[in-house]
């Protein structure tokens, strides 16, 4: 019976070519997306748009579930057999689109060919950077050896996305984005791909997983916010990520309308400038005449705490954000493993914010301007002007300069500014922003690139340094809280809020909402009835 | 003020040419009341901080909590907001006056100095032909395919944020246009008699090129001109709309417009609507007054 | 004739020339594409190694002569984010914008002459009090939010037409078209007439002014006066001297529609050059800017040129060997 109901689909879907709105008897569905796909290669763009597509398409050992915990992939299981071996034992009986079957070899030719991807703006390489040998111990199962103990193996190979060592020996990018090469595990096919504009999938009916709820699907790319709202009402597209929150309030109340929602992984915070000493100018800060101040008052951890609580985060949440937002104290949210019990969102308290500012010398303030982006994270420049108003309040008599990120992230790069609002994306491991955004930039051990405010503290690298070869899991997360905690009450950054991710929908369907904010085709099913 | 240009008219038994200009003008009424109007929208964008209840510049005077209200609601400061707050508890009405300062220096800067600019350079590439006029002529072609955003983006580079910059953003994509029609007209009337007359009185050129050719380009000009008041406010306004505008804390009405746009389809009108029909109204008195000038101006109009 | 081509193209090669230079030199004072484009948890390896896969690592100059070097061979560069050649991915979008240019333009001729003049014909008329007023709004209401407009009533609550996107399209010399579809054209009517407001409105004010000049002109007075129809003296003597103006701006307008319709491109999800520009001005996506804009800085000397071939065509009193030096 159920072999037939299979065949009877399948023949529907064959006939069935053009894309209704409404998904004939959900045979197919329209999603639109705001951000662009730029290449099909798995391994070309570390970009999240292009992770979303390729998790459709391909299968890393380790998968990730909506929360970002981590599942059996193309690996069946993994443990260090030795301090400095993982071991992974591979599902047997996978097939490629094409039918080639999945082996160990795969795997091996997919980490050789990740820092071998001519021209990539941003390679893959660093997760198999560590493996310093790759033994095929027999056709499901694989050991990669280390330098030292890398706890994070696992969580490392949940980037990776597997190719077929015969069908991409020569593959080349412009191969996979003209769909020729777009072969992998997953649970869709790639039909056809018309680069910043559509692209259509089709299911995989032997897909080892779940079958894909949709005989076919069309991914379309719609960029502006309100003309993808827009399209959605009028009925163009049935799924749209990235609501914005101007429309929130109007969806929650339309009843062909539906959302799904999750508290994500981004934190949106103010860098603060650590680089000029005590007694240096930072660029942005004068006195209130206007005249440089002599000092930096940043190194103070007063003025930083007096910074931090005299915003209002709730109101920023509430007014700015529209509730699709939760205020923090830290990188991660409640509920994530390595978030710091007892961290809790600073509390707003304008007149306790004036007094430290006159502990620390400054019971008349003094001037800043706070920079930003005014395109990359949601409302950003609306973020920085409600930041602005409060700092004014308590006697910071803020500017609030706010520029395309284009100009911005060189700038922000080179430490230029005094105060900026940033936001980052996390794996769901506290090392992450450990590592890129609060450890001393140190290029050897490739830390801090991310760290704009150059802010350093050797308890907190040593502490990382600790957690990185730790390979009992419950001491390593101890570790990594630990570190967390010392930033948080040293006030490295201004955490403000972490986003909440949403996503649209016309009723007839459902969605996982996804914390890592990738809008994948298989987590799009019909609503039940 | 009204008055003061009708009253104007019994007097003008004395021809002098600029009574004449005045009566003329004032034959249309449709034209006066442009000009009243923009009169008293310049008079509003000059006196603003005098008139407005709120400083819509600074920070300290708004309020989140008080955003995105309903026009007519009392605000936390104790005064009504006639037209509603935007999303950062900015009274509108204070923004949209504020605005149009920052609009009209914008357009009305932006647009005369292109022009002066622009006009200069097709006149002289016009009247002087071979190499000076391909020199000019080619840069134009330079200019009218530069994008105004990567031009804006540039100038944001190299010279940061600000309503200057905006200017000189706006005056590099625009002059291209006028020297294009001045020329185009010039090329046309430099082989008419009265230009061959003048050059056999042996005037001297820059009095050829400005007493008898550019009159005579004038009224291709000023149609070019007036609009290009009203695209370079537009033009602004899509420039603040992708981020590469105005400050965001000194909104101009194409910035309030663009702020506005994202709470289009919220039902949340009066953020982009107001600031919208007073951009409007700006620009349709401009253009009044400029089409009754071009009529007044053009020579071959005269009876 | 045939020198005067030559001149213009030997210029034209010494302005795509600057072109390239300033979009260099612009791009490297923006940023750092390597800084924009780079995963922001990729190390400083990676980082370095990145700058050096671009080519970024050298010195400007190096980077410009290699550019050159390549660019003599026929080779505008690779997309730093599509990781193809420049010139391919810009052929790609072309036909997408170019039908949506020539749409634009052509509904504006159609719709813009004749108002434009009627109400030069008959400049005190309360129709063409309207007109004028109408076109008003045409170029004083920015692109991005008429185009929303557009889309809340045409697609959201009158449901008439697809809100976004290019929709069906047929083959015509190998290349995508949605004009040769029914869907197609109903995806390209709103982004079509967004775009063609602001001509419209050009349109109709040059008409208008043209004619009424034109009226007062003796030669047509004295048409008028040997008794010929008023449909030939308009249509004939006329018509025929305001189309120079209508000409030089409506061929810039085109020119000017295929470069940069990005606002509109963007709105309406239209998959064109516009669009494209924008993205790879906004990742600095140098490869795609600079032979971008050399097209382009191309196509405009070639309109420059046709405009300024039919001025002599149109108006014989324009010679094309203008007095030289």
């Amino acid at each position: 019976m159920r072999v037939n109901l299979r065949k009877l689909a399948l023949a529907a879907g064959t006939a069935f070519i053009g894309f209704s709105a409404h998904g004939a008897l959900a045979q197919s569905v329209t999603m639109a997306v705001a951000a662009p796909v730029t290449s099909l290669d798995p391994h070309y763009h570390q970009l999240s748009p292009n992770n979303a597509v390729a998790d459709t398409i391909f299968d890393k050992l380790v998968n990730t579930d909506a929360k970002s915990n981590s599942l059996p992939g193309l690996a069946l299981s993994w443990r260090a057999v030795e301090p400095n071996v993982w071991e992974f034992k591979l599902r047997p009986n996978v097939r490629f689109h094409n039918g080639n079957p999945f082996t160990a070899e795969d795997v091996a030719f997919t980490l050789r060919r990740l820092p071998n991807v001519p021209n990539s703006p941003s390679s893959f390489a660093a997760y198999s950077r560590p493996i310093q040998a790759i033994e095929i111990v027999d056709p499901l199962t694989i050991r990669f050896r280390t330098a030292a103990p890398h706890p994070l193996m696992p969580l490392d190979m949940t980037n990776v996305r597997i190719l077929d060592q015969e069908t991409h020996q020569n593959a080349t990018t412009e191969d996979f984005n003209a769909g020729r090469a777009a072969i992998g595990t997953g649970p869709y096919r790639v039909v056809s791909h018309r680069s910043g504009d559509r692209i259509e999938f089709e299911r995989n009916d032997n897909y080892w997983g779940d079958r894909a709820p949709f005989q076919r699907v069309l991914y379309r790319m719609i960029t502006n916010d309100a003309a993808r709202t827009a399209a959605l009402l009028a009925g163009d597209v049935e799924f749209i990520d990235q609501v914005p929150t101007s429309d929130l309030a109007k969806l929650r109340q339309d009843n062909r309308i539906a959302l799904s929602e999750t508290v994500g992984l981004r934190l949106i915070f103010l860098g603060l400038d650590h680089l000029r000493k005590a007694n240096e100018n930072s660029p942005f800060i004068t006195d209130n005449d206007g005249k440089p101040l002599g000092k930096n008052p940043l190194q103070d951890v007063r003025v930083r705490r007096a910074l931090s609580i005299a915003i209002d985060r709730r109101a920023i949440v509430d007014r700015v954000m529209e509730g699709a937002a939760v205020p923090a104290g830290q990188f991660l949210p409640e509920g994530v493993y390595t978030h710091v019990p007892g961290v809790a969102p600073p509390a707003f308290d304008a007149d306790a914010a004036r007094r430290l500012l006159a502990e620390a010398g400054y019971p008349q303030g003094f001037r800043i301007q706070l920079n930003g982006p005014n395109d990359r994270y949601v409302n950003d420049a609306r973020i920085i002007q409600a930041v602005g108003q409060m700092w004014t309040r308590i006697g910071v008599r803020t500017t609030v300069e706010a520029q395309p990120w284009t100009t911005f992230v060189g700038r922000a790069g080179r430490a230029d500014f005094s105060a900026h609002l940033i936001g980052w994306g996390s794996n769901p491991d506290g090392s992450h922003p450990l590592r890129n955004v609060l450890a001393t930039q140190t290029r050897e051990k490739g830390w801090g690139s991310s760290n704009r405010g150059r802010y350093s503290n050797p308890q907190l690298d040593s502490l990382l340094d600790q957690s990185l070869v730790e390979l009992d899991e419950a001491k390593r997360v101890q570790l990594v809280i630990q570190a967390q905690r010392i930033a948080a009450d040293d006030v490295a950054v201004i955490p403000l809020h972490i986003q909440t991710n949403i996503w649209g929908m016309r009723r007839h369907l459902a969605h996982d909402a996804r914390n890592d904010e990738l809008t994948r085709a298989q987590d799009v099913r019909p609503a039940a009835r | 003020m009204s008055d003061a240009v009708i009253a104007a008219k019994p007097a003008d038994k004395v021809e002098t040419p600029f009574r004449r200009f005045v009566s003329e003008f004032a034959e249309s009424k449709v034209a006066l009341g442009g000009l009243v109007v923009f009169v008293i929208i310049a008079l509003l964008a000059i006196f603003a901080p005098w008139i407005t209840p709120q400083n819509p510049y600074d920070l300290a005077e708004l309020d989140i909590m008080d955003g995105r209200m309903e026009p007519g609601t009392v605000g936390g400061a104790g005064f009504t907001y006639w037209l509603g707050t935007d999303d950062q508890g900015r009274d509108m009405l204070s923004g949209i006056i504020y605005g149009l300062r920052i609009s009209l220096t914008v357009g009305a800067g932006s647009a005369l100095i292109a022009c002066l600019i622009g006009a200069s350079l097709g006149l002289l590439a016009a009247y002087a032909g071979g190499r000076t006029d391909s020199v000019i002529m080619r840069l134009v072609d330079l200019q009218l395919s530069f994008p105004t955003i990567l031009a804006a983006l540039m100038i944001l580079a190299f010279l940061g944020k600000g309503i200057m910059n905006v200017v000189i953003a706006l005056v590099l994509v625009e002059w291209a246009y006028y020297a294009r029609t001045v020329r185009g007209t010039a090329l046309v009337e430099r082989r008419r008699e009265y230009i061959e007359a003048a050059q056999c009185l042996a005037l001297p050129t820059h009095r050829v090129l400005f007493r008898h050719l550019l009159p005579n380009c004038l009224p291709p000009l000023i149609v070019v001109g007036t609009m290009q008041v009203a695209r370079a406010i537009a033009l602004e306004a899509t420039l603040s709309f992708l981020g590469l505008g105005v400050p965001i804390t000194e909104p101009s009405l194409g910035l309030l417009i663009a702020n506005g746009y994202e709470y289009m389809l919220s039902g949340k009108y009066w953020i982009s609507f107001y600031p919208g029909i007073a951009l409007l109204i700006t620009i349709v008195s401009i253009n009044l007054v400029g089409d009754q000038l071009r009529d007044v101006l053009n020579p071959r109009l005269k009876k | 004739m045939t020198v005067y081509l030559v001149r213009r193209i030997l210029q034209a090669l010494l302005v795509v020339l600057a072109m390239s230079l300033i979009v260099f030199i612009g791009v490297y004072a923006i940023g750092d594409p390597v800084e924009i484009l780079i995963s922001p948890d990729a190390d400083q390896i990676e980082r370095e190694r990145a700058v050096q896969a671009l080519g970024l690592d050298l010195p400007l100059w190096q980077q410009y002569a290699v550019f050159l070097t390549k660019a003599l061979q026929g080779d505008l560069g690779r997309s730093f984010v599509y990781n193809e050649p420049a010139l391919k991915l810009i052929l790609q979008r072309m036909p997408a914008t170019m039908e949506l240019a020539f749409g634009a333009t052509i509904l504006a001729l159609i719709i813009g002459l004749p108002l434009g003049l009627y109400a030069g014909l008959r400049p005190d008329g309360r129709f063409s009090r309207m007109i004028m007023a109408g076109s008003i709004l045409g170029f004083s209401l920015p692109t991005f939010w008429v185009g929303l407009m557009l889309i809340m009533v045409f697609a959201v609550y009158l449901g008439w037409l697809p809100s976004t996107g290019r929709g069906e399209t047929g083959t015509l010399l190998g290349m995508q078209w949605s004009f040769l579809t029914w869907d197609g054209l109903r995806h390209m009517a709103m982004p079509a007439i967004n775009l063609s407001l602001f001509k419209i409105s050009l349109v109709i004010r040059l008409t208008r002014a043209g004619v009424r000049e034109t009226m007062l002109m003796d030669y047509v007075k004295f048409a008028r006066a040997k008794g010929l129809s008023p449909a030939r003296v308009t249509f004939v003597h006329v018509f025929k001297n305001i189309l120079i103006p209508v000409v030089t701006v409506v061929g810039l307008e085109l020119g000017s529609t295929i470069a940069f319709s990005v606002v509109t491109e963007s709105v309406f999800a239209w998959p064109g050059m516009g669009k494209l520009i924008i993205d790879s001005i906004n990742v600095l996506d140098r490869p795609v800017i600079v032979a971008y804009l050399m097209l382009i800085v191309l196509m405009f000397i070639a309109i420059n040129l046709i405009v300024d071939l039919t001025y002599s065509m149109l108006d014989p009193r324009v010679r094309l060997e203008s007095k030289g030096t």
